[in-house]
């Protein structure tokens, strides 16, 4: 019985529990710590992870996009930010809740929200179709897409990060005093 | 062995993560964070349903990049949001942000 459950384990399963794992972990660690730099270093190897996620099935695009984007830009942002609003005490900067339902409350909530969901997940039949061929270049389909049929929301994307980044400048500079 | 559901399961226990993260911490900014980890919770599934559902058309893979880019414009106003409440009340603390309450 071991045997053939050994037998049945790919490399690739071992990779993917091992990546798996890693990213379960920083995601709590991000969420436990109490100093909140700690947590950003959770938080950017958590992403790391989740990158790794991405290229085990096939979408090494999103997995550059994923390293680029949330762990080089989000995170520098989200650092910078924290270095401006830092408070005197560093070590309890990210702080519980102080109302103990609160914490109640919430194990109870994302544990039942994710009990739920897993169980919904265990018992669906889910119809999987035919795995795509590794030789199509996923980056090439993707263009395709996004310059062909949809590159009004490709646009229309472009546009929102353009408002955003006016709006928090806009935002973060403030009101002028004399005027 | 490892196959389409394993995704999803990963999937659900980072949104799990996420939303424990959003209820029971006060900083700002750490509510941004668990709001992000979420996010990626999704694009997980977008990444996993466009290769074992959808068979690689790559529709997915796309629907995930418009996450980012909206989670990335996200973050970017709300740390501006963040700021300038900061600057309001001198701390970073959800608990003191209740200026809209009277």
């Amino acid at each position: 019985m071991m045997r053939e459950i050994l037998a049945s384990v790919s490399i690739f399963d071992i990779v993917f529990v091992a990546i798996a794992g890693f990213t379960l972990l920083c995601a709590l660690a991000m969420i436990l710590f109490n100093n909140i730099v700690h947590s950003m270093v959770a938080m950017i190897f958590c992403f790391l992870g989740i990158a790794g996620v991405y290229f085990t099935m096939d979408a090494g695009f999103i997995g550059m996009v994923q390293i680029m984007v949330y762990a080089g830009a989000i995170s520098v942002i989200l650092i910078f930010a924290f270095m401006v609003l830092m408070s005197r005490d560093p070590a309890r900067s990210n702080r519980y809740s102080p109302r103990k339902g609160s914490i109640l409350a919430g194990f109870f909530a994302s544990g039942i929200i994710a009990a739920m969901l897993g169980y919904a997940i265990i018992a669906t039949e889910f119809p999987v179709s035919g795995l795509p061929d590794a030789e199509v270049n996923q980056m090439e389909v993707i263009a395709d897409l996004m310059l062909g049929s949809y590159v009004i929301p490709f646009e229309a994307a472009a546009i929102l990060l353009l408002v955003a980044v006016i709006g928090a400048i806009l935002l973060a500079k403030g009101v002028e005093k004399d005027r | 062995m490892i196959g389409f559901q394993h995704y999803l399961l990963l999937a659900a226990l980072l949104f799990g993560i996420g939303l424990l993260g959003i209820v029971f911490k006060r900083n700002a900014v750490a509510l941004l964070m668990s709001v992000e980890l979420i996010l990626n919770a999704v694009n997980i599934n977008l990444v996993a349903i466009n290769k074992y559902v959808l068979g690689g058309s790559g529709l997915g893979q796309l629907f995930a990049l418009f996450v980012i880019v909206v989670a990335a414009a996200e973050v970017a106003v709300g740390l501006a949001l963040i700021i300038n409440i900061y600057r309001l009340k001198k701390s970073s603390d959800v608990d003191d942000f209740n200026i809209l309450k009277w």
